[in-house]
């Protein structure tokens, strides 16, 4: 049962990440180039060094060849891969594997995503062809299903929750004003949140993430070969995934005030790790906050706060920059916006400054475990990445 | 000999006042913007084969049909979950193709057959005409069969096929258009006394011994000499439901027939008379039958139960007449034949799946259970009628829809079950969790000429 883990086997040598944001000038390609570029030279290395690649789009290109194309890869192997909005999570774990296995020596992971092309408002999907019965619910239309359900089940009053809702978002853009790549790089007064015009149910348009286009890379080789590369390079303490039955789709027992997919892959990324109490060993954690409700949530799933509790966590300050446990330092998807292919990748870059103490106005005292996650779905019908690093 | 056997009727939600368009008095109702003449008579029909009836032959009159080439009866007959060994016809062309198929029906009845007739019309006039504001939409449905179990029995009937240029519309066109109505009404008046008159003979039953006499027809102005020319008085003469419903095309005649028999003691006798592009009339006597099979909801509860404050230029939007800005959401797709084909029970007959080993519920139907993980283990279970409630909802603003926000609900089956659905003909300020709700046939768009028909939930109507 679970998995074996390869712990302190892989290491990340270098990081890319484009700024985020509107890149009317720049296609996927031009954003591939940018960050894969950037990745090389971060690990100092030349481009035929790498041997394998593998490359996280959801939908903004298909096949190895949009990479091997767009950087002129000369016939080595190139994986595209897709797992909803873990996708850029995905390409990181899947190249860890492949260096932990032996073999190859020096891969990339490299995620993009570009959004801002189609015009529309919000994600769009497109499905396969179907009967037509599929659920036209919005992406925020669901996520909003959490926060009556959750102020429900521990007796919030929804005012308070809304002022919980708005804090968490008041939060990721405090920090995404302090970083240089993100998309929104304001801090928004809680007022304006709380006042944002709807979307789904209690969320406004503040409680969402953002859309915009971007990309980030990672090299990744075996653990004893690091310092070859890197004077401080960073080292994999767990690599989780969870895809879940979708049993909240069908089973009436479902409450919408979890994500049991989270659940399952934080405790397995725990027990990889060696971590026993994750509310007092992870210093700080990007998550994947599309929603202002789902990071309340996954505050519990990941066990950083008790059931119940993180509203209240969440209106004491433990997840803020300066707080004991900061949530999501870079800024979050709330700063950032959210291009599929790259969000994963960008949250590991956040930990590759922290842990080497790069962050600069955002650096955190110390840091010693870093935790990644991804959620793609829906809540009750969804698949959950999550990733633990640290600098020794 | 034949009679109807079971009935049902379907008034949609919504009303448009007639104050609203620019005079009158009353209102019409107003399919939503999710609803079409296939829809509204699965609707209908829902009632009336409610309780497992076998079915022989659909027939299906309208003259909005959804498809020009396609056939809607099989919908109607998928949607019911009827079996595939059914025969089926459609009418269409005039008004009078809904009393029509009722009488075609109980010919299939009197050779031994069960019929389900089902008439329904979405009635659009041109802004500002007299068909606009005097239409209304509704569908009907008989099942006939013979009349041992008949809750009224046909005693006789007589029809008259007559040319003339009264309602007329191409096929490519969208409004009908209608003549001078003086020279309708002195034209048809004799040919309509002539028929009831003939229908009444073969009947054998005296004008004075009916119980309520049904006047329905393109023209009211036609109808006005029956009355006098039958000596009937004036209480035997039904309510047309102008104020209330409007003329809703060929469903008309068998609606207000449905509202008689809703009311009807046993013994009642009833003449059904319809002119349009000739006349149909029908002597029918109601049998003690009536008081076990009447419908779940009568037509006095459907004209009850509505919201009556649609705004006219949300009505021309939902027909179509007013363009309007789209939204920055991407066209919908247009469903795919063959996994509409696979998963036909599913999406037009709502049916899900029960596990045999644990009894969990599943909506779609699966092959692995969520609970236990048995395979290939499932019994089909409609969940169409199973009573259902609010697990949890949402309003959705992002969504496109014709009336935003949607409102989209997890809904819980009784006996297990769940299923994310939207909801219709519903007040957004008004939901809330542990609503009871029905499952209800929609259209829920067109994309690329292909009307995407499956299931929503509404509140209890």
């Amino acid at each position: 049962m679970a998995s074996n883990g390869i712990k302190d086997r892989v290491a990340i040598v270098g990081m890319s990440c484009t700024p985020f944001g509107e890149h009317w000038d720049k296609g996927p390609e031009d954003l591939l180039v940018d960050a894969a570029t950037e990745a090389y030279r971060s690990a100092g290395i030349d481009p035929e060094q790498v041997d394998a690649y593998w490359l996280g789009t959801m939908a903004s290109g298909y096949s190895g060849l949009m990479l091997s194309e767009a950087l002129k890869i000369p016939y080595k192997p190139v994986t595209r891969l897709e797992n909803m909005c873990a996708t850029g999570s995905e390409a990181i774990r899947n190249a860890a594997y492949a260096v932990a296995s032996g073999a190859y020596d020096l891969v990339m992971a490299i995620g993009v995503e570009k959004l801002k092309d189609s015009g529309y408002s919000g994600l769009v999907g497109s499905n396969p062809p179907n009967d037509g019965t599929l659920s036209n619910m919005t992406a925020p239309a669901t996520f909003s299903l959490l926060a009556p359900a959750y102020a429900r089940k521990y007796g919030v009053e929804e005012g308070t929750l809304k002022q919980v809702l708005a804090r968490i978002a008041w939060k990721n853009h405090k920090n995404g004003a302090k970083n240089p790549k993100a998309q929104f790089r304001k801090e928004v007064p809680m007022e304006t949140i709380c006042k944002s015009p709807p979307v789904a149910g209690m969320l406004g348009v503040f409680d969402c993430s953002g859309v915009s286009d971007g990309s980030a890379a990672a090299i990744l080789c075996r653990a004893e070969d690091a310092h070859k590369y890197s004077k401080h390079p960073i080292f994999v303490k767990a690599l989780s995934f969870a895809a879940g039955p979708a049993a909240g789709y069908y089973s009436q027992e479902y409450d919408f005030t979890t994500f049991p997919e989270v659940v399952a892959s934080s405790q397995d990324a725990y027990k990889q790790a060696g971590v026993k109490d994750p509310r007092a060993e992870i210093s700080m954690a990007e998550v994947h906050d599309c929603f202002t409700p789902t990071e309340l949530v996954l505050m519990e799933d990941m066990g950083f706060s008790p059931r119940g509790k993180a509203w209240k966590d969440v209106l004491d300050g433990r997840f803020d920059g300066e707080g004991p446990q900061p949530i999501n330092p870079d800024g979050g998807l709330k700063s950032f916006g959210h291009p599929i292919g790259a969000s994963g990748l960008r949250m590991m870059y956040e930990m590759w400054l922290q842990l080497r103490g790069e962050a600069g106005p955002r650096q955190i005292k110390g840091p010693k475990l870093g935790l990644t996650h991804n959620l793609g779905g829906a809540p009750g019908r969804c698949v959950s990445f999550v990733s633990i690093v640290g600098a020794g | 000999m034949a009679g109807i056997v079971r009935y049902g009727t379907y008034l949609p939600y919504f009303r448009l006042q007639r104050s609203a368009i620019g005079g009158g008095k009353g209102e019409r109702t107003v399919a939503s913007y999710d609803e079409d003449s296939v829809s509204m008579a699965v609707e209908a029909a829902r009632d009336a084969v409610r309780g497992g009836v076998a079915i022989d032959a659909v027939l299906f009159a309208t003259t909005s049909p959804a498809y020009a080439e396609k056939l809607d009866a099989a919908t109607i007959q998928a949607a019911l979950d009827l079996p595939e060994g059914v025969s089926s016809v459609e009418l269409g062309g005039s008004s009078r193709m809904g009393l029509a198929a009722l009488l075609l029906g109980l010919d299939l009845a009197t050779a031994g057959q069960h019929a389900l007739a089902c008439a329904s019309d979405l009635v659009v006039g041109a802004p500002g005409g007299a068909r606009e504001s005097q239409g209304g939409d509704g569908a009907v449905a008989f099942v006939t069969g013979g009349d041992g179990d008949a809750i009224a029995r046909m005693l006789g009937r007589a029809s008259a096929t007559i040319e003339i240029l009264d309602v007329w519309r191409l096929p490519e066109e969208r409004f009908a258009r209608q003549w001078e109505e003086r020279f309708t009404a002195d034209t048809m008046a004799g040919s309509i006394i002539d028929t009831a008159r003939r229908a009444l003979s073969s009947a054998g039953v005296e004008a004075s011994a009916l119980a309520t006499v049904i006047l329905d027809g393109t023209n009211p102005r036609s109808m006005v000499g029956l009355p006098k020319a039958l000596g009937l008085r004036p209480e035997q003469v039904a309510d047309p439901l102008a104020a209330t419903v409007g003329r809703t095309g060929v469903a008309h005649a068998g609606l207000l027939l449905a509202r008689a028999l809703d009311q009807a003691k046993p013994g009642d006798r009833i003449l059904v008379v319809c002119e349009a592009d000739g006349v149909d009339a029908l002597v029918l006597e109601v049998t003690g039958h009536i008081k076990d099979m009447r419908p779940v909801r009568k037509v006095d509860r459907w004209i009850a139960s509505k919201r009556n404050d649609l705004a006219y230029n949300t009505y021309l939007k939902w027909r179509g007449i007013l363009p309007f800005e789209p939204p920055r959401r991407p066209d919908p797709e247009r469903p795919a034949a063959p996994p509409m084909r696979r998963h036909e029970r599913w999406k037009l007959a709502f049916v899900g799946s029960r596990c045999e080993k644990c009894q969990t519920g599943h909506l779609p139907p699966q092959r692995v259970c969520v609970k236990c993980g048995a395979v290939d283990q499932m019994r089909a279970e409609r969940f169409a009628d199973t009573s259902s409630r609010i697990a949890t909802y949402t309003l959705d603003h992002l969504a496109y829809s014709l009336q935003p926000p949607v409102v989209a609900a997890f809904v819980d089956y009784e006996g297990g079950g769940r299923f994310p659905c939207e909801l219709t003909d519903v007040d957004p300020a008004q939901v809330a969790i542990g609503d009871h709700l029905e499952m209800t046939f929609r259209r829920l768009f067109t994309a690329q000429g292909v009307h995407n028909y499956f299931w929503k939930a509404r509140p209890g109507r």
